[in-house]
């Protein structure tokens, strides 16, 4: 028996792939079960020898056709690596990418897939997944009934898995891997914030309140002064006012930073969902029953407009 | 091209936190006085359909509903919308339908309607919020599947798609048949239904299919719902305080320093 976690090489071993191998960790030790670690892509060996720490084996699925992920190729080696692995368990991160093919993966393996994972446990030996369901308002324990059982989950959230003494052997998976039948012909990232907002210690987020695309220019200078990265609600992002990629909550990025400072955001529960994992959220809004000030450590009730222009005069005086 | 478009009814996802409850033993949301509504992405879906189709100036799209007896609304809204077909699989009251027999059910409902190129759903609904919908029913039809899409056209003898990513943004090309999810984006926000198009819908006829009609029976469970609660989290605020607006904001402007300051 082993529980499975599948990576991606172009991610490197990044803090959500620490998270997949710290959830996988301690799930194979309950289980009394091997982890093993799949690699689709070719890995540097900085990722290699990091994985080998943590893993007891290591598949490595670097054919050429694989060096970008592209989802059927991508979804039939994993398939077939599993399938010689028998695991119990297959866990990945919730990116975009491992979204896209854990049910279908789940579905090719007879087994069953839950996603957006919290917290991940056993019960009369069936897995056992949390997640938080009807946009944040509830959440469930999902209990898989076919296995493996294929989750993705939120993978910042687990801690890293720590290193052994020993060090796995790395296998080179030799597939066939059959017709694309889709291909990615073309990648753009949007090259506006340098780092993942993932990842950002202080995030300036604005909503509809704010009126349009304008005042989001205030509120990159005010992010450029304390270095926080800006991200949005939903309703922003619809409106065009900034990219998809901005966009925070359930259906957006899922973010933990020291600081959440909510702009014109009325703080539903589908945006909730994305950033109450923030240490210390706070908020400018003129409505002082807005809900996001039920989930916040500090706020002021007040028009951003008098607001922010004084806040970015404060800011810029503390900084000089 | 032939595009089929699966919506899903759920309980208003809007409906705000204090209303919101659930049955611990049925393990679901209690309906009480909310609205019953088409899931959000799936109106996404049909919107990006639509404006597809416009673009062609040819195409058919069937709007399907796996749902009780109330899913009628959710077709008759689409049928407003202008999709030219409605298809309502009479899911038998069951409560929690599992994601894999959701799948296998549309699947069947989709081959019973025939030939198709594109089959369109939400990237996940508003409710369970599962998001597996497209992946299962791909896997079901045996074709390929994109995810999180949010612009469509036509290129050769297939389509090509754009699709959302999380640094950025991909040019997908396929061959058809396939299934994609949609996901939200500024040009898809659902149109609103003209009073005409919304009387037209009441005259147009709906099939009616029941699970019986298309030959699934449930099946082994795919996962079951163990727990479900409602979290407390709320954290009580401090609103700066301050005679003038100078001041309250020099306080703001403090905590956020206190937080730079503690990296
Ligand atoms: C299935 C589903 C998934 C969803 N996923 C997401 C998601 O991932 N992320 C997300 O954000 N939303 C999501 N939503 C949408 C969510 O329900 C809300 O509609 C959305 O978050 C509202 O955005 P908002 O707070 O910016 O806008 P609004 O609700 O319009 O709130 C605007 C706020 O600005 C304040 N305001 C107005 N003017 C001023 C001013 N001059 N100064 C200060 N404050 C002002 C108002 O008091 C109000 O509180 C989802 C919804 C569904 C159904």
């Amino acid at each position: 028996m082993s529980v499975v976690i599948c990576l991606f090489a172009k991610n490197g071993f990044d803090r959500a792939g620490q998270g997949v191998a710290g959830a996988g960790r301690r799930l194979a030790d309950e289980l009394g079960a091997k982890l093993q670690a799949i690699i689709i892509g070719a890995a540097d060996a900085a990722m290699i020898d990091a994985v080998k720490t943590v893993a007891d084996g290591v598949t490595i699925a670097a054919q050429s056709e694989l060096s970008d992920y592209q989802s059927e190729l991508y979804l039939s080696a994993a398939a077939q690596i599993c399938q010689s692995l028998a695991p119990k368990a297959v866990l990945l991160s919730n990116d975009t990418y491992s979204q896209e093919i854990a049910a279908r993966l789940a579905h090719r393996l007879g087994g069953s897939a839950a996603g957006d994972v919290t917290s991940i446990a056993l019960h009369d030996g069936n897995v056992r997944a949390r997640r938080s369901v009807y946009g944040g308002k509830a959440e469930a324990v999902i209990e898989l009934k076919r296995s493996p059982a294929v989750l993705w989950i939120r993978a910042r959230a687990f801690d890293p898995a720590p290193a052994r003494e020993s060090v796995a052997d790395v296998n080179q998976a030799a597939l066939t891997l059959g017709d694309a039948r889709t291909r990615i012909v073309e990648r753009k990232s949007e090259a506006i914030t340098e780092a993942r907002l993932e990842d950002a210690q202080i995030i300036i987020s604005g909503g509809r309140g704010l009126g349009g695309p304008e005042p989001f220019e205030d509120l990159k200078a005010l992010a450029a002064l304390v270095g926080a990265q800006v991200a949005a609600s939903r309703a922003a992002c619809d409106s065009g006012w900034c990219p998809p990629t901005w966009q925070v909550g359930q259906t957006g990025k899922k973010v933990a930073p020291q600081l959440y400072l909510a702009i014109a955001i009325h703080g539903a529960s589908q945006h909730l969902a994305g950033m109450s994992d923030s240490k210390i959220v706070a908020a400018i809004n003129i409505d002082k029953d807005a809900p996001i000030f039920k989930h916040c450590k500090f706020g002021i009730v007040e028009d951003y407009r008098k607001v922010v222009p004084l806040l970015k005069e404060k800011l810029a005086a503390a900084q000089a | 091209m032939n595009l089929i478009v699966c919506l899903k009814q759920i309980l208003d996802p809007d409906i705000p936190g204090r209303d919101f409850k659930v049955d611990p033993i049925s393990k679901e949301a209690v309906r009480g006085a909310a609205n019953l509504v088409t899931n959000i992405f799936c109106e996404n879906a049909l919107e990006t359909a639509l404006q597809f189709k416009e673009k062609n100036g040819t195409g058919k799209i069937t709007a399907i509903c796996y749902a009780p007896e109330s899913g009628e609304d959710t077709l008759r809204k689409a049928l407003a919308m202008r999709a030219d077909e409605g298809v309502q699989v009479l899911n038998d009251g069951l409560a929690h339908p599992d994601p894999l027999m959701v799948a296998r059910t549309l699947a069947a409902a989709i081959r019973k309607i025939g030939t198709f190129d594109v089959v369109m759903v939400g990237r996940e609904s508003g409710d369970w919020g599962v998001g597996q919908t497209g992946g299962l029913l791909a896997e079901e039809l045996g074709v390929p599947y994109v995810g999180f899409v949010d612009h469509i056209e036509t290129s050769g003898s297939g389509v090509k798609l754009k699709r959302q990513t999380d640094a950025g943004f991909e040019i997908v090309e396929a061959s058809t048949p396939l299934v994609i999810s949609i996901t939200n984006d500024e040009h898809n926000v659902p149109r609103v239904p003209k009073t005409r198009d919304v009387m037209m819908s009441f005259r147009q006829s709906l099939t009616k299919w029941t699970l019986s009609d298309l030959g699934v029976s449930a099946s082994e469970s795919y996962y079951e719902v163990a727990e479900l609660g409602i979290p407390v989290k709320e954290s009580s605020c401090e609103l700066v305080t301050g005679e003038t607006l100078e001041e309250r904001v020099s306080q703001l402007a403090e905590k956020i320093l206190a937080v730079k300051r503690a990296l």
